[in-house]
């Protein structure tokens, strides 16, 4: 199993002008009455402008309270984070996130929902302006004919959709994905991938993504992070996948190194 | 959201859903199957009904043979044969002034209902010759600025009805527009939940009693000096802080248990205080909230009789207390009349209230 994974070696890997997301030292303790319980200790990831990092581990091992640190609604015990050399202060649309559930408001409409963060981010454009950013997201997830559709009417992927377009139209610098395909049938989930990595191809977002799925994780990504299981859970082994992008699903299939990586992964986790 | 209004979909609002069985029994478009739902919903409820209707014409019945037998026995004993035998052939006679003061039969009860309706006839005949009569003469009063003459006769069982409803809704109003913003700020401070929450538990289970006679104190010295009558002010202001308390404690429980991914959302959207309220907390706690006021219109209803009945405020409860100090021979079936109107009102208005709660509510599953 490679080694570059020791602090010095993640430590300014990439030009510091390049970095979108940094990640230093990242802590976090829970105190419980029999003393602390750390989650995370000694995380360090640095995360490069137009980036699509995908991390993979154990359920548990504290990847969605890392997830949730970065958005700002968990808070640090320790470290810091911060998005193009600042440090973060609580949640802000700087920072999109997309939940596991799709966390609709389900009293809305779908451009109602869309519209919530479009209204916060622009508030200076006019009112038809707004609408419009938030209809061309729609219409880009597939839901041109559902824009005044309750979210309570719409399936769970449907729903998912909104969510994404919800998380694109605010153009957020980074954007935080926490398992969202997770509750998703297979063949739902393959679709939402295809339009995701479509939407991504074309917005170049930096993207920090959290999967349970291997296949899912190679699809998507430029690199795939692999956190240790907890307690005290850090990177583990990076990996760098190297497929051209545009990618399509047939192309990465049936590359020949699509299998080796399938393989260090697995092992990764099996280990 | 735009749906077409149908004779089905109203009916199912309503809980009525056998009306339209029985519409579908009618011109024929009944299938096999649905032949068993039309017993459950339709045959049942009415041979209940009828089992029901039997079994309190037998006791009351009976509960008339005791009554009858003794007072025949008491005749007996105090004033001789010859008295008890004249009380017995009065008693068969239908005689009115001699009947056992017992539980009415239901058909007593029906009997009554009917000549309420037709005092009620009466008295709008009444009045609205009143009004004629003195129409020409109040618009002179009027223009030389003295008060119209308005009529003051006895109300009808009808209008009794009506003052109850416009009590019941005015005291229903007033804890509405208590309880809803004061829940909801207890449900976004906890700082104002540990404020409230000795003040919730000491005066929820306080009865309608109590709260009439401390209203009472306090709308006596406010209103000193005043020659109106205050009796329907203390009588809604009571239902009000009686029934307030179901919808506080809902709203309160609703607006602090909002999901926490749509508050998570808000978080990182970066919602100001008020549109998270009014985007987020408000519409997602509409459910309880609504659970809420259901049960306080119930709350209010209930307790209304017995308040009015203290407060000598006109309306139903006054009714029923009237007639139980009148003591007439159909004086019981009156009061029996009053608790069907009582019942069947209050059903009404919890229907009401589902069906602006199914009406405004995101989650059709959720409402009961």
């Amino acid at each position: 199993m490679s080694t570059i994974t020791k602090k010095e070696a993640r430590d300014g890997i990439f030009p510091s002008s390049d970095v979108m997301l940094d990640l230093k030292d990242l802590k976090k303790v829970y105190p419980t009455p029999k003393g602390d319980y750390v989650v995370l200790e000694d995380l360090n990831l640095q995360i490069k402008k137009e980036e699509f990092v995908t991390i993979i581990g154990h359920s548990g091992c504290g990847k969605t309270t890392m997830l949730s640190m970065i958005a700002g609604l968990n808070p640090i015990s320790g470290g810091s984070i911060s998005v193009l050399s600042k440090h973060i202060k609580g949640p802000g649309p700087d920072r999109g996130v997309i939940f596991q559930s799709p966390s609709l408001m389900p009293w809305m409409t779908s451009l109602q929902n869309v519209m919530l963060g479009v209204n916060q981010v622009f508030p200076d454009a006019t009112k038809k302006e707004r609408e419009d950013v938030a209809k061309y997201y729609l219409q880009k997830v597939g839901l041109e004919d559902a824009f005044y559709k309750k979210a309570s009417e719409l399936s769970q992927g449907m729903q998912q959709r909104v969510g994404i377009a919800r998380a694109f139209a605010i153009k957020p610098k980074v954007l935080l994905l926490d398992e969202p395909f997770g509750m998703l049938d297979s063949l739902t989930r393959g679709e939402l991938q295809d339009i995701l990595i479509e939407i991504w191809n074309k917005e170049k977002i930096t993207a920090v993504m959290i999967t349970h799925d291997v296949d899912e994780a190679i699809f998507l990504a430029d690199r795939v992070v692999m956190m240790t299981s907890g307690p005290s859970a850090k990177i583990g082994d990076v990996l760098d996948i190297n497929f051209e992008r545009p990618r399509t699903r047939k192309s990465v299939l049936e590359h020949d190194d699509y299998y080796t990586y399938r393989k260090h992964l697995i092992d990764f986790l099996e280990h | 959201m735009k749906a077409s209004l149908t004779l089905g979909k109203v009916t199912n609002f309503l809980g009525l859903g056998f009306f339209i069985t029985l519409k579908d029994l009618f011109t024929g478009k009944l299938e096999k199957e649905e032949f068993k739902n039309f017993l459950r919903k339709t045959i049942v409820p009415l041979v209940s009904i009828l089992l029901f209707i039997g079994l309190w014409h037998l006791g009351a019945k009976s509960l008339y043979n005791i009554e009858a037998k003794f007072k025949i026995e008491k005749a007996l004993q105090d004033q001789g044969q010859v008295a008890a035998d004249a009380l017995k052939t009065c008693m068969v006679s239908g005689e009115s002034s001699c009947q056992p003061n017992t539980l009415p039969s239901p058909s007593q009860v029906w009997n009554s209902f009917q000549s309420l309706l037709r005092d009620h006839n009466i008295i709008s005949a009444d009045k609205a010759a009143f009004i004629e009569k003195t129409a020409a003469m109040n618009e002179k009063r009027v223009a030389a600025g003295k008060a119209a003459i308005v009529y003051t006769g006895r109300p009808s069982f009808v209008d009794q009805v009506f003052t109850s409803l416009q009590t019941v809704f005015a005291g229903f109003l007033l804890a509405l527009l208590i309880a809803v913003p004061l829940g909801i700020f207890i449900g976004l401070s906890p700082n104002l939940k540990s404020a409230f929450n000795w003040f919730i538990q000491i005066f929820k289970p306080v009865s309608p009693v109590v709260w009439y006679l401390l209203v009472f104190m306090i709308v006596k010295t406010l209103l000193i000096g005043s020659t109106e009558d205050s009796s329907f002010t203390i009588s809604f202001i009571s239902v009000g802080l009686c029934s307030m308390w179901a919808t506080l404690v809902n709203t309160a429980m609703g607006v602090s248990t909002v999901d926490k991914d749509y508050i998570n959302v808000a978080k990182v959207l970066k919602l100001g205080t008020f549109q998270k309220i009014f985007k987020v907390v408000l519409p997602s706690s509409l459910p309880l909230i609504f659970t809420g006021l259901k049960i306080t219109l119930s709350v209010a209803w209930m307790v209304l009789i017995a308040i009015e009945l203290l407060a000598q405020s006109p309306g139903l409860g006054l009714f029923v207390w009237e007639e139980f100090q009148n003591g007439a021979n159909d004086s019981n079936a009156k009061i029996i009349v009053a608790m069907f109107a009582i019942g069947i009102i209050g059903f009404l208005l919890d229907r009401l209230m589902l069906m602006i709660q199914n009406w405004v509510s995101f989650d059709k599953t959720d409402a009961i």
